[in-house]
């Protein structure tokens, strides 16, 4: 364990100082690199306001070969394939860490991490792969949609994508509200499933929400999966039955056409401009998702 | 009803709830396994493809994965594990530090396709480096960092205070506590958090589309500034974009980037209980 | 005192806001047992701290006043801290073994230090160990985990693993509360003889333990020090009467 201690001790003074330097350094990286990103994104997508009217890019209108770079309905594929996911993961999810971590056997419990684990690690260019394959198709078959490659079929997909996501930081939430109050409810005659409900979860809450936020983020942010199963037609999806109709979601676009652009080109810009776009959503989801906890922490509350 | 009916009802849902979750994993794993199994042989893994990917194998894929996935490794770990023991270690509590953190956080938010982007802008156009290993090695591995980050702190915090105050006790410096104690106690951890990251690099294709992935090479890559083919990204391109791709193989090939990313798993998970159980804190 | 071996001046010392120590002013002789002793809040192991600048690892404190070792200033800045601590030993009031077998927990300071021939080592192993009165019970099990040994040996090895680097001074805060009567005896006994060679300090964890083996004790409260005497003469005629009051049980 300790073989090469004496030689160390001989440069104590000026090593320890070098190795010191070398670590902050390291440590301060993470900024450097997170506004290197965003330089170069700026650096890459802010030509196309050269290029192009503004009034341009808020249209409704995706057709890059008649310069018409309408962001609207990209935008509103990604939100319209999110909400639908989160609306089927914020129930699945939530019950799962409830069920994980208040209900379940041990050796349930046992079973059930490493799967939730596994989902994690599942690449989302094979959950596509599967959803084209599989899913899709039984949508066509049930539902009666023309291909099976719709938003919902996305949304189902992202879903389980953000399950992982939103059940570890949800049942984090769970795991820090204090004994006592499980306790207290059950000492006043509650069943545990109404210790849960009433007092449990809602304590929770603030982290439960966290959960969530961080869930669409992870959503938002997803490119293959949903490439593969939301057909890719750059639509405005403004009517409920647009939920089993195509959609092309801002990430989608991204990668099904930065392939075939010429470099400098509008068109390249533009893309690069959807880039700005999704980080600066995706930065904001996340700091609000964090700053609850931080919140919290301040408030001296349940974390 | 009776409470006690209505909390087994509440309970059964919950169970219910969880299953939704869980089994929809066993179907895509089943399926893939069902149907790819046919496909897979160690033919297929160790040939080259041909006919234009119909027939072969998809030795060159798996490489390139292989090889991507050592790059990041290369780069991901040092630049993590340092700058995790920076911020468990050494860092004080100002808004410094604080900035450092909400960078982290950034990152690990990021959608993978403008981590592909910055790839794009950075590393093969501004500096030049071309669609090539390095390229693409450098965003995945810039990509994985805050997963490696968290996890890390996570261990190092978790190695109790009272070490770091014996061994200075003991005329240790701060350098040599942890060099010497904390981060061999926190290794296990850190090694779980490196092998997680680590897989998730090895499944991704967005950050690879632009910056490295070729759907076709007629040989291995040489060097560091060639392009190369992976699993995931052919994946993409042979269940999407080539007619009268044989299904099989399509299952065959997802089988394999399948089987590889659940091995990492497994093994994160192996060394993750082995050292908890010989933990001597 | 002639030529005290530490010299403790005016030494005041704040948590944040808190005082914990107030104005302090204290001589430590060479080679014998002194006692800083009182009820909790007292500041004792505040001052300990500072003695070999554990407290450095602590945030938000100011201190002022000056500490001397051997007439040397240990807060000035050409002060080698990790140097001082190898002078200025620490054994805590847990066991604290660090992971590991018991060679390595009391070889650890020595070869931080740059010791490395194993003849050495070795002799120094076997001396720290028998200073400690463990060497008997663990000589064959060495290269055993340190965990492994019970609550006193483990406290006995944190004492050993001290004296292994052969500091000046040893400071001992509680070392005896988490240990059983025996096990206490023990400690108490090798204190005896320890003290020929090394200045030790140490806070007891009652006042029947600080009576048996005081040769100068220091009665703390509240961050004053309050009365500083032989043992024989604080214990059974103290001269302040707080120091009476808290000797005979009317508090604390």
């Amino acid at each position: 364990m300790f073989a090469r201690q004496q030689a160390a001790a001989a440069h104590a003074n000026w090593g320890e100082f070098v190795i010191e330097a070398f670590i902050r350094v390291l440590g301060f990286s993470t900024i450097g690199f997170v506004l290197l990103i965003f330089l170069f994104l700026l650096r890459e997508g802010v030509p196309i306001f050269y290029k192009v009217p503004p009034s341009n890019l808020f249209g409704i209108h995706w057709y890059p070969i008649f310069d018409l770079f309408g962001t609207l309905p990209l935008l509103l594929g990604s939100v319209f394939v999110t909400v639908t996911a989160i609306l089927i993961a914020l129930p699945l999810g939530v019950a799962t860490a409830v069920f994980v971590r208040e209900v379940a056997p041990n050796w349930a419990r046992e079973v059930l991490k490493p799967m939730i684990e596994v989902l994690a690690g599942i690449p989302s260019v094979v959950l596509g792969f599967f959803g084209m394959h599989v899913v899709a198709p039984l949508i066509r078959e049930t539902l009666g949609a023309p291909t099976g490659l719709t938003v919902f079929t996305g949304g189902l997909l992202l879903a389980y994508m953000a399950l992982p996501t939103i059940i570890s930081v949800a049942e984090d939430a769970l795991d820090a509200v204090p004994k006592s109050f499980r306790d207290a409810g059950l000492a006043m005659g509650a069943t545990q499933w109404q210790t849960i409900w009433r007092v449990v979860v809602p304590a929770a809450r603030s982290g439960i929400t966290t959960a969530v936020m961080l869930g669409m983020g992870r959503a938002i942010g997803e490119t293959m999966a949903v490439m593969m199963v939301t057909g890719n037609a750059a639509r405005m999806p403004l009517s409920l039955d647009a939920l089993f109709k195509p959609a092309r979601t801002m990430t989608a676009t991204i990668a099904a056409e930065m392939g075939e652009v010429a470099q400098g080109s509008a068109h390249y810009h533009a893309l690069f401009g959807i880039g700005i776009i999704l980080f600066i959503l995706t930065l904001l989801i996340n700091l609000v998702a964090v700053s609850t906890i931080f919140k919290k922490q301040r408030r001296g509350g349940l974390r | 009803m009776s409470r006690y009916w209505v909390q087994r009802l509440g309970f059964a849902l919950l169970g219910l709830a969880a299953l939704a979750v869980v089994a929809p994993i066993l179907v895509v794993i089943g399926i893939i396994v069902v149907e790819g199994m046919g496909a897979v042989s160690w033919e297929f893994i160790t040939a080259m493809p041909f006919d234009g990917m119909k027939q072969g194998g998809i030795f060159p894929a798996l490489v390139g994965t292989l090889v991507l996935t050592l790059g990041t490794a290369l780069v991901a770990i040092p630049i993590g594990v340092g700058g995790t023991i920076y911020l468990a270690e050494y860092a004080r509590d100002t808004w410094v530090t604080r900035c450092i953190r909400l960078a982290i956080v950034n990152l690990a938010g990021i959608p993978s396709i403008v981590y592909g982007l910055f790839g794009l802008g950075m590393f093969v156009l501004f500096l030049r480096m071309g669609t090539s290993i390095l390229a693409g090695a450098l965003t995945l591995a810039i990509m994985t960092l805050p997963v490696i980050i968290s996890t890390a702190e996570e261990a190092l915090r978790a190695v109790p205070t009272e070490f770091r105050t014996v061994s200075a006790s003991l005329g240790g410096t701060r350098w040599q506590g942890i060099r010497y104690i904390i981060l061999p106690q926190a290794l296990p951890g850190i090694i779980t958090g490196v092998i997680l990251g680590l897989l998730r690099a090895a499944g991704e294709t967005a950050p690879i589309l632009f910056t490295v992935a070729a759907f076709f090479l007629p040989r291995l890559p040489q060097s560091p500034f060639d392009q190369t083919m992976a699993l995931p990204y052919h994946l993409y391109v042979i269940s999407t974009q080539v007619p009268g791709m044989p299904l099989r193989i399509q299952h065959g090939t997802a089988l394999v980037l399948l089987a590889l990313v659940l091995s990492m798993n497994l093994m994160a998970t192996i060394i993750r209980s082995y050292f908890r159980r010989r933990r001597q804190w | 005192m002639v030529d005290p071996k530490i010299h403790i001046d005016k030494v005041s010392y704040a948590y944040g806001k808190n005082w914990v120590l107030r104005n302090v002013m204290l001589d430590i002789a060479a080679n014998s047992v002194t006692v800083f002793f009182g009820p909790a809040g007292g500041g004792k192991t505040s001052l300990l701290r500072l003695i070999n600048r554990l407290n450095d690892l602590t945030e938000g404190t100011q201190m002022t006043g000056r500490i001397l070792l051997d007439g040397q200033d240990i807060y000035s800045s050409d002060t080698h801290v990790a140097k001082l601590r190898r002078r200025v030993g620490m054994v805590f009031a847990l066991p604290l073994p660090l992971p590991g077998t018991v060679r390595e927990n009391v070889l650890y300071g020595p070869k931080l230090a740059g010791i490395g021939d194993r003849p050495r080592l070795s002799e120094i192993l076997e001396r720290s160990l028998t200073q400690a009165a463990l060497w008997e019970e663990v000589k064959d099990r060495l290269d055993h985990p340190a965990t492994a040994l019970s609550g006193g040996q483990q406290q006995r090895l944190c004492i050993a693993r001290s004296l292994a680097l052969e500091p000046d001074v040893l400071l001992l805060d509680e070392p005896t509360s988490g240990l059983d009567p025996i096990s206490t005896r023990k400690v108490e006994d090798s204190l005896f003889e320890l003290k020929q060679q090394y200045t030790i300090i140490i806070v007891p964890h009652s006042i029947q333990q600080a009576a048996r083996i005081a040769d100068q004790a220091a009665f703390f409260l509240m961050g004053d020090l309050v009365e500083y005497a032989p043992g024989t003469e604080l214990f059974t005629r103290p001269r302040d009467k707080r120091t009476e009051d808290y000797v005979t049980g009317r508090f604390g």
